[in-house]
C-alpha cells in the first residue's frame, strides 16, 4: 500500500505532468480562464487517465510486449512498434464509450464536462502518461495508481492556474504580453514554485 | 515650509505639457515621501484610513532594521571570530582596505564587526537599490504608473536574504528578474501574484547554486567552510546541532546564514511592531506557526531510522534558517498572500507545513521557507476562491430556510 501511495504523491507533485514535463499545454492554457471550467476539465482528465493508463497497461503486457503473445502460440512476435497507434486508438475509443455512458446514465456530469471530454482525446498529457507507464514498466496495480496520481496532478495544476488567471484579470499587463504571452510566463513562474518538490525521491 | 514651496515651484515642469512631463512619476515619488498628496475626493465622500500604501511600505522597511543591523554585525562577528581563531589576516582587496581604514578585526568589538558587515552588506544593498530602482523607474515612466514604495520593501528584503559573499553581478541579475518578471510585467505593485524578492532569490538559487548554497558562502572570508545549522541538522540530526550551538544562541542569531535571516529574536522584534500596527496579518503568522508545529510533531511521532531530520522538534525548526524572517516579512506580503480571513489561516498553515516538509523529506534543499512561500503564493488565489464559494453556499443555504 505504501508503495502505491508514494507513487501517487510522486505523480502529483514531483513529476507533475503539466508543470514538470509541460505536457497537455494546449488545453492547459486554453481552458484555464475560469476556475469552474478548469475544475470540470480536471475531473475529466482524472477519470480518463485512471481508466486509460491501466487499459493500455493490459494491452501492452498481454499483446504488444515482446513475447507477450506466447499464450497465442507466437512467442517470437514483438508488436511494441504499434504502441503509439494503439494507445491513441484506445484513448479515443475509451473517451467515446465513456461519453455515451455518461450521456445515458449520468447526464448531470455529462452536461458539466460538455466539450471537454472529446477534447482530451488529443491531450498529450493523456498519451504521455501511457508512454511513461510503458517506459517505467509499471505492473497493473502501479499503472492504476500512476494514472490516478498523474490526473490529480494535472487537475491541480490547471485549477491553480485558473485561480491565478482570475486574479490577473485585475493586473495591467503590457499590450504585447496580453493573453497567451503572460499565461506562458505565469506557467513558468508556477513551475518555479513547484520546484520545491524536485529532488524528493520516494 | 520652504520645502513645500520648492516642490510647488517645480511641479508645473512635470505636469502635462511641462518640460519634464515624462518624468512625472519620479517627481511624484519624491514629493509624496515628504507630503501627503493634495488630491481629494470630488464625489460622494467616504471614510479613508489615515495610513496609505506609502506609509505601510515605509513602516515595513523600518521594521526590518533590527534584523538588518544585527545581520551586519553578525557577518562581521562570524568573519572576525574565524580570523581570530585561525590567526589569519583578511583577504586582500577593496573591502579589506576599507575595513582596515575604519576598524580592526576584534570579534569582541561591536564597531569592528559592524564595519566588517557593512563592507559586505552595503554594496549588496546598494546594487539592489540602484538596479532595482532603475527598472522600477523605467517601467513607471514608460508605462505611466507611479513609482511604488513596494520597491523599498522588495529591495531590502531581497538584499537581506542573500549570503554576504554573493557576487554583485548576481545581485543585479536577481533583483532584475524579481522586479521585471516577478512584478512589472503584471503591471507593478499590487498586480503580481508572487513575492518579487523571493522570485529573484529563487531565480538565483536555480541559476547559480554554487554562490548561494553550500558551506562556502555564509562567512565573508575566502575559503572558509562553515555549514549552516540546517545543513548540520540534515547531516547529523539533533545531536550534531546540540554539539554545534545552543538553542538560545540560535534564537539570538549567532550563526551562519543569509545576512538578515539568522536572528529570530530581532525578526520578532521588528515583526511584532508590524503585527501591532496590523500591517502584517496575525492570521498568516499564526498559521505558519501552527503549520510548522503540527507538521514537525507529525514527523517526530512517525520517526525514521534513515532520515535524521525527522527528530528535529518544532522549537528548533523555528530558530533555524530563515523561517522567522520569511514568516513575518515574506509570507505576510499583502499582495501575494490570500485575501480572505479564513484563507489567510490556510495559506499560513500551507507555508508552515511545506517548509518543514521540504526541510525534512527533500534532500535537494536544506532550507524550505523560500520555496514554500512561492508555492503557497500560487495557491493563494485558489484558496480565496474556495473560501468565497463556501461563503456564498452558506449564505444561500441560510436564505433558503
Amino acid at each position: 500500500m505504501e508503495h502505491y501511495i508514494s507513487l501517487i504523491v510522486q505523480a502529483v507533485f514531483v513529476e507533475n505532468l503539466a508543470l514538470a514535463f509541460f505536457l497537455g499545454m494546449c488545453t492547459f492554457l486554453a481552458i484555464s480562464k475560469k476556475v469552474e471550467a478548469a475544475f470540470g476539465l480536471g475531473i475529466a482528465v482524472v477519470v480518463v487517465l485512471t481508466v486509460s493508463v491501466p487499459v493500455n497497461n493490459l494491452i501492452f503486457n498481454h499483446v504488444l510486449r515482446e513475447g507477450a503473445l506466447t499464450w497465442a502460440g507466437m512467442p517470437d512476435v514483438d508488436l511494441s512498434f504499434l504502441g503509439l497507434l494503439t494507445y491513441i486508438g484506445v484513448i479515443a475509443a475509451l473517451v467515446q464509450i465513456m461519453e455515451m455512458f455518461l450521456d445515458k446514465y449520468v447526464p448531470a456530469l455529462y452536461g458539466a464536462l460538455g466539450v471537454f471530454l472529446p477534447l482530451i482525446t488529443v491531450n498529450c498529457a493523456i498519451l504521455g502518461a501511457s508512454l511513461f507507464m510503458v517506459e517505467r514498466d509499471y505492473d497493473f496495480g502501479e499503472s492504476v495508481a500512476y494514472g490516478f496520481g498523474a490526473g490529480i496532478g494535472w487537475a491541480l495544476a490547471i485549477v491553480v492556474l485558473a485561480g491565478i488567471r482570475e486574479k490577473l484579470k485585475y493586473s495591467d499587463v503590457p499590450p504585447g504580453l496580453q493573453g497567451l504571452g503572460i499565461t506562458f510566463m505565469t506557467v513558468g513562474l508556477m513551475s518555479l514554485g513547484f520546484m520545491s518538490f524536485s529532488g524528493i525521491s520516494l | 515650509m520652504a520645502l513645500r514651496k520648492f516642490f510647488d515651484k517645480l511641479e508645473p515642469h512635470f505636469e502635462k505639457g511641462g518640460k519634464y512631463e515624462r518624468w512625472y512619476p519620479l517627481y511624484e515619488a519624491v514629493d509624496t515621501v515628504f507630503y501627503s498628496p493634495g488630491t481629494v475626493t470630488r464625489s460622494t465622500s467616504h471614510v479613508r484610513d489615515g495610513i496609505d500604501l506609502k506609509r505601510i511600505m515605509i513602516t515595513v522597511w523600518a521594521c526590518v532594521f533590527p534584523a538588518m543591523f544585527f545581520g551586519m554585525w553578525n557577518v562581521g562577528f562570524q568573519a572576525n571570530s574565524y580570523l581570530a581563531a585561525e590567526g589569519l589576516a583578511m583577504d586582500e582587496g577593496l573591502r579589506a582596505t576599507f575595513i582596515a581604514a575604519f576598524a580592526g578585526n576584534d570579534p569582541g568589538s561591536i564597531w569592528d564587526n559592524m564595519i566588517y558587515g557593512a563592507a559586505y552588506f552595503l554594496p549588496i544593498y546598494f546594487v539592489t537599490f540602484v538596479v532595482g530602482g532603475f527598472w522600477e523607474v523605467l517601467f513607471a515612466t514608460v508605462r505611466r504608473h507611479e513609482v511604488n514604495e513596494g520597491f523599498f520593501v522588495t529591495s531590502i528584503l531581497f538584499a537581506l536574504i542573500l549570503p554576504p559573499t554573493i557576487p554583485l553581478w548576481q545581485v543585479a541579475l536577481g533583483i532584475t528578474f524579481g522586479i521585471v518578471v516577478g512584478k512589472e510585467i503584471f503591471g507593478g505593485t499590487g498586480k503580481n501574484f508572487l513575492n518579487p524578492a523571493l522570485t529573484g532569490r529563487a531565480f538565483l538559487y536555480f541559476a547559480y547554486p554554487a554562490q548561494i548554497s553550500g558551506d562556502q558562502v555564509w562567512t565573508a572570508v575566502d575559503g572558509f567552510s562553515g555549514a549552516t545549522v540546517l545543513s548540520v541538522a540534515a547531516d547529523t540530526g539533533m545531536e550534531g546541532v546540540r554539539n554545534m550551538i545552543t538553542w538560545f544562541d540560535a534564537f539570538a542569531g549567532f550563526m551562519q546564514g543569509s545576512v538578515g535571516e539568522t536572528s529570530t529574536m530581532m525578526v520578532i522584534l521588528g515583526g511584532s511592531v508590524l503585527l501591532l500596527m496590523k500591517i502584517a496579518s496575525y492570521r498568516i503568522v499564526l498559521g505558519v506557526l501552527l503549520g510548522v508545529v503540527g507538521t514537525s510533531m507529525i514527523f517526530n511521532t512517525v520517526g525514521s531510522d534513515t532520515n535524521v531530520m525527522f527528530e528535529i522538534p518544532a522549537y528548533w525548526h523555528l530558530v533555524m534558517g530563515g523561517l522567522a524572517f520569511g514568516m513575518f516579512f515574506m509570507a505576510t506580503d499583502p499582495v501575494s498572500a490570500s485575501m480572505t480571513n479564513t484563507g489567510k489561516w490556510i495559506f499560513g498553515a500551507l507555508i508552515g507545513g511545506m517548509t518543514v516538509l521540504i526541510r525534512v523529506v527533500n534532500p535537494a534543499f536544506p532550507e524550505g521557507i523560500m520555496l514554500a512561500i512561492l508555492f503557497a503564493n500560487l495557491f493563494a488565489p485558489f484558496i480565496d476562491h474556495l473560501v468565497v464559494q463556501a461563503n456564498i453556499k452558506r449564505r444561500v443555504a441560510r436564505g433558503a430556510i
